[in-house]
């Protein structure tokens, strides 16, 4: 009997350890503790004995029980802090949003002028400013451009009530005030800021916009030179594989004049709605500085030679973003400017 | 410029792509913006040159025509037609058959719109299509009466082959007004693609009664018109000029008036040289026995001209003037006036072609606002020597399409002849430019073929050149230069890094600390915007509601400016700040924004404003974003700008920056600060006052404001920072709770304890202000911690005690704080 009791114990140990699951434990208890499981069994029969052997079985069977209830209550502890464990883990949910970090943005135009200062510091230009408000005298007479010369056209101006003051048209009179600044240094100079055009808004013009321009002046500065540095800052700009090509263009302060076009990115070249079917987008125009803007600028042309450049930075960033009206850069809706973050 | 392919083909002849063609254009500068077909629609098989057998009544109906038509194929087409311009028993008129089944232009609609012709019966007869005007056709609006084709046109050809071309639309730069022709346009085409071009001097036959017996030409203003030459063809007859006139009249974009004023503009079109003819018999106040008198001459003050559009203007002495013994009888290269006007009963012409001032002719058109075909060619700049060729060519065409009779001779008034320009062009002055080796022969080839006559100089390298009188626009070597490389092409220049010597490289740090202030603002959660640098004083005025508009003189104002809404450049960014505060608070709950840029400020005795920047930033509506992260933090406040304002400070190295009660209509009373730094301001920060809010249609909520000058924060940074060495030594830190009255402020509170601590002190912090219960009615609890520390050692409890104890006393002497440690 001694031994049936140990046997007991044995295999109900050993088949509690096999219950991995707190479901599991119910059937073990009814079948071993419960009220009619094996060791009520036992002590039946132990009650059917001659009454000399039931004080030890009596006193080996109860502790039999009190071993198995302490074993199945460690067992139902162990199961409830495992599911206190998972449910815990379950509750740090590792996909929630985390706690967001808050900064702002920078506007759009900033960025590219940034890409653009970059750039072409890279090359050795630096970023020089100038008045916004200029005179007729150096926004065009000094660029060649005297009263009423056809040239005019080109640049609807916005004219303030005291004669002969404007708004700066392009960033070109910059030009003059750089070389008047640095004569007879040489010169690479990028000149930002923003220009004004009397132009009715629309998807492609707006009155304000900012302009970049670019100068070099200097003993042996070429039209190759020209076309090297913004090939270079055209595949910096928009990716190494993109094709550039040069044009013949006018400006009265440029000879010999160019516009550079860049390959289409939409159509690869191919033609489409944007580029007009012919597979380039427009993107400046450049020239070899006029010997006379040299001389209004006080280098001597027979000795200095130099290229300019102006782009306009919305239409850089347009081409560069896919960005399809000029008049979202200015309207300062957070949801546009916020996507350039 | 529209340039239809047929007419520039019999200048000289294309034999490559057209795309090809147009590339070359584009590189050399003469930027094809679009090729157009005409006729590209019209179906080779369903729309062909038909001649009319017959024409019959139609049975039921007076107005319709039944038109039977031969196309070649053997069997006439009976169709019906409404045209006014075929009638019964008309028969041989060449016409435009269109069949069944063929893709028109609805001719009935206002709009444009394409239809596919479906046979129809009209009023019970069977149509087999039918004949078509030019508007059915796409060629022009014209839809009153069917198209008559010239005599000769080929019975059954597509009409694809007898009408089709193609336009070339050519944008031109200012500088290429020799190619507001076709003419000279034939000419770059020959260069780029080294075809011949085909051209030979007009003559024309005068065989009527000597000219100059019948007008005299007085030039008074030579500065302004350096030739004048005319002509005269007696006995013409006016009408219409012939189809193929008009159809390239058309084509090139302008609308036929009558063959004499047709005959103008086509050599207009093809010479670039702007014609103009008068009605001879018109010509006013000649005295008997006198040849009439034409003279060029300024107005005289007060002078008017009734122009050939019915406009009665009013001149100023500048305005150039054709003028008879009557008065004005146009406006020099501009517009011809009504008096003399040619008409249907017009018989004798007296033509014009003059050399007139560009840039006095652009002053007058841009003044007049009269822009027009001839003042545009006019105001590029002609040469004179162009004015005789084009009278010979058209004199001529009136001759063979008006009838009439050329009188003998021209007179041609020429007081001022242009000096002929020879520049010496070497082949190392092409290199200096451009950068590449191209031989004398070379160039001499190049600038030949552009018409430039060359010969070479003694100096081998060198090539004398001889420009063209078509070349006006060559002056100097440059030029030539240019010249060369768009023939060479700009894709031949080899790009090359630059090497001539690199300047001295500056820092422009003015801008550098601008993006530094961008960074910072944009770590601290504000996003950029720009605004417009134009506004306008209503606007501005919402700044201050109490005040009415500020004066309109204290501004830069715009004389022309597009909207009333942009007149004067700004003073200030805030109003248009808080426009776009408003306009984001449509879509979002949050807005922190800040800009940088330019204000505008006319200084006294100076022709230029002053353009010092400013830094404006707003914030307001959530602190936070929503998330679940976050209970609901409230709305931003003032301590939320000042937050951001204080750190950018610190970020800029302005370490005595500090802040002062002060007093602006935009902002709240009591609600204000000025931020100074060294003693001076460098702007105003506050929650906006609610009628600024209200003004500016903003919510009920604090909405702060700050408005610095760049200058000022940039200049108070110092340019070198020095390492301060960090202690190896424990810190010790002590609260100390005070009480005060409500009106003292923080700032004294934080001066009295700085002062009293000493140099030991590292830190002081304001961590709790408490109001209410125990603390008694107006005043308020103030908790700071004070933070000691030494470079060289360890504080003793002993020093520290000593401080607090003078900062305790200091702070009860002074403030009459109540301390609580
Ligand atoms: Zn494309």
């Amino acid at each position: 009997m001694l031994e049936k009791l140990h046997r007991l114990e044995q295999d109900a140990i050993e088949e509690l350890r096999l219950v991995l699951t707190k479901e599991g434990l119910e059937p073990w208890r009814v079948k071993y503790l419960g009220r009619k499981g094996a060791l009520t069994g036992l002590l039946r029969e132990i009650g059917s004995l001659p009454a000399e052997q039931r004080p030890a079985l009596g006193q080996e069977s109860n502790r039999l029980k009190a071993a198995l209830e302490q074993a199945y209550a460690i067992r139902l502890e162990a199961f409830a802090e495992e599911e206190l464990r998972r449910t815990q883990q379950q509750a740090f949910d590792v996909t929630l949003p985390g706690r967001p970090a808050l900064p702002g943005s920078l506007h759009v135009s900033t960025q590219i002028l940034r890409e653009i200062y970059t750039i072409f510091a890279g090359m050795g230009f630096q970023v020089v400013e100038t008045p916004e408000v200029e005179t007729d005298t150096t926004n065009f007479q000094l660029l060649n451009i005297p009263p009423y010369h056809p040239a005019r056209d080109m640049w609807s101006t916005f004219h303030t009530t005291q004669t002969g003051v404007l708004l700066r048209t392009h960033t070109s009179p910059g030009q003059i005030h750089a070389m008047r600044r640095y004569c007879p240094e040489p010169i690479r100079v990028i000149l930002p800021g923003k220009c004004y055009r009397y132009e009715q808004v629309t998807a492609r013009h707006e009155h304000m916009f900012y302009q970049v321009e670019g100068l070099a002046v200097g003993r042996q500065v070429t039209m190759g030179d020209l076309k090297g540095v913004l090939a270079s800052f055209a595949r910096q700009m928009f990716g190494p594989d993109r094709r550039v090509r040069f044009r013949a263009s006018y400006f009265p302060f440029t000879e010999p004049s160019a516009e550079m076009d860049i390959d289409c990115g939409l159509c690869e070249g191919q033609g489409c709605r944007v580029c007009k079917g012919s597979g380039w987008l427009e993107i400046l125009g450049a020239g070899m500085v006029h010997p006379q803007v040299l001389q209004n600028g006080g280098y001597d042309p027979e000795i200095y030679s130099g290229f300019a450049f102006g782009m306009g930075s919305e239409r850089v960033a347009m081409l560069k973003y896919g960005i399809d009206d000029i008049r979202h850069f200015f309207a300062n809706d957070l949801r546009f400017l916020q996507q350039f973050g | 410029m529209r340039v239809p392919l047929s007419w520039l083909r019999e200048y000289v002849d294309i034999d490559m792509p057209l795309n090809e063609l147009a590339d070359r254009m584009t590189y050399a500068g003469l930027e094809v913006e679009s090729i157009e077909n005409v006729g590209e629609h019209w179906d080779r098989d369903k729309i062909v040159v038909g001649q009319i057998v017959e024409v019959c009544r139609h049975p039921d109906a007076d107005r319709l025509t039944i038109a039977v038509v031969d196309s070649g194929t053997g069997t006439p087409e009976a169709v019906v037609t409404g045209a006014p311009n075929i009638h019964a028993g008309d028969h041989g008129q060449k016409v435009v058959l269109a069949r069944t089944g063929a893709t028109l232009v609805d001719g009935h609609s206002a709009e444009f719109r394409m239809i596919k012709l479906k046979p129809t019966k009209i009023r019970g007869v069977l149509s087999a299509g039918m004949v078509c005007s030019e508007k059915e056709l796409g060629l022009s609006d014209e839809h009153e009466g069917i198209l008559l084709l010239e005599d000769d046109a080929p019975v059954g050809t597509p009409l694809q082959d007898y009408l089709g071309d193609t336009i070339l639309d050519i944008d031109l730069t200012p500088n290429l007004g020799r190619c507001l022709s076709i003419i000279g346009v034939a000419r770059e085409v020959a260069a780029l693609t080294g075809a011949k071009l085909r051209l030979s001097e007009p003559r024309m036959q005068g065989t009527g009664p000597s000219i100059s017996d019948q007008v005299r030409i007085e030039i008074a203003d030579t500065d302004l018109c350096s030739r004048y030459t005319a002509s005269l063809v007696r006995g013409v007859q006016i009408g219409p000029s012939p189809a193929w006139m008009q159809r390239r009249l058309r084509m090139a974009g302008m609308r036929p008036i009558n063959n004499i004023v047709d005959v103008t503009n086509y050599v207009m079109l093809e010479w670039g040289q702007p014609l103009h003819a008068f009605d001879y018999d018109s010509l006013r106040g000649t005295p008997p026995d006198a040849v009439p008198t034409i003279v060029v001459r300024r107005a005289l003050p007060g002078e008017r001209i009734t122009t050939l559009d019915g406009v009665e203007r009013q001149l100023d002495p500048q305005v150039l003037l054709i003028t008879d013994g009557g008065g004005p009888i146009g406006i020099a290269g501009v517009m011809g006036g009504r008096e003399t006007e040619i008409s249907q009963e017009t018989r004798n012409v007296l033509l014009e072609s003059a050399n007139f001032d560009n840039l006095n002719n652009r002053r007058t058109s841009e003044m007049l606002k009269l822009p027009s075909e001839a003042s545009l060619r006019f105001g590029r700049g002609l040469p004179a020597e162009m004015s005789i060729l084009a009278l010979q060519r058209a004199s001529d065409m009136m001759r063979e399409l008006a009838g009439g009779q050329i009188a003998q001779g021209i007179v041609d008034n020429y007081p001022v002849h242009p000096a002929e320009r020879a520049i010496s062009l070497r082949a190392t002055e092409v290199k200096r430019l451009l950068g590449i080796d191209i031989s004398r022969a070379r160039l001499t080839e190049i600038l030949e073929s552009l018409g430039f006559i060359c010969a070479p100089d003694d100096d081998p390298m060198t090539v004398r050149v001889t420009v063209p009188f078509f070349r006006q626009d060559v002056e100097i070597i440059p030029d030539l230069i240019e010249e060369v490389a768009r023939v060479v092409g700009y894709d031949k220049i080899p790009n090359t890094l630059m090497s001539s010597e690199l300047p001295a490289q500056r820092r422009n740090l003015s801008l550098e600390g601008e993006e530094h202030v961008r960074d910072v603002l944009v770590a601290c959660g504000l996003s950029e915007v720009i605004t417009y640098s134009l506004t306008n004083l209503d606007s501005v005025s919402r700044l201050d509601p109490s005040r009415g508009l500020p004066d309109p003189s204290s501004f830069v104002r715009i004389a022309n400016p597009l909207t009333s809404d942009r007149e004067y450049l700004r003073q200030t960014l805030m109003n248009s700040m808080l426009e776009v505060v408003r306009a984001n608070l449509r879509f979002l709950d949050r807005v922190m924004t800040f800009e940088v840029a330019r204000v505008y400020l006319p200084q006294a005795g100076q022709e230029l404003p002053d353009e010092p920047r400013r830094l404006c930033l707003a914030m307001t509506g959530r602190r936070y974003p929503l998330s679940w992260t976050a209970a609901n933090e409230g709305l931003l406040d003032y301590y939320d700008l000042k937050g951001v304002i204080e750190t950018l400070c610190r970020r800029l190295g302005a370490a005595n920056a500090s802040f002062e009660p002060a007093e602006h209509p935009v902002y709240e009373r009591g609600r204000a600060a000025a931020l100074v730094i060294g003693g001076a301001r460098v702007g105003l920060l506050g929650e906006v006052h609610s009628q600024v809010r209200d003004a500016f249609d903003l919510p009920a909520q604090a909405v702060c404001l700050a408005e610095l000058s760049m200058e000022g924060l940039l200049g108070a940074t110092p340019s070198e920072r020095h390492f301060q060495p960090v202690s190896r030594f424990p810190a010790t830190s002590r609260d100390l709770a005070l009480v005060l009255e409500e009106q003292i402020s923080s700032q004294r509170v934080h001066d009295v304890i700085t002062e009293a601590a000493g140099r030991l002190l590292q830190s002081l912090e304001l961590f709790d202000i408490y109001r209410g219960q125990p603390v008694p009615e107006g005043h308020k609890s103030l908790a700071f911690r004070l933070t000691y520390q030494d470079m060289e050692r360890t504080l003793t409890d002993g020093e520290i005690d000593q401080i607090q104890a003078r900062v305790r006393r200091d702070l009860e002497r002074d403030l009459h704080a109540q301390v609580r440690s």
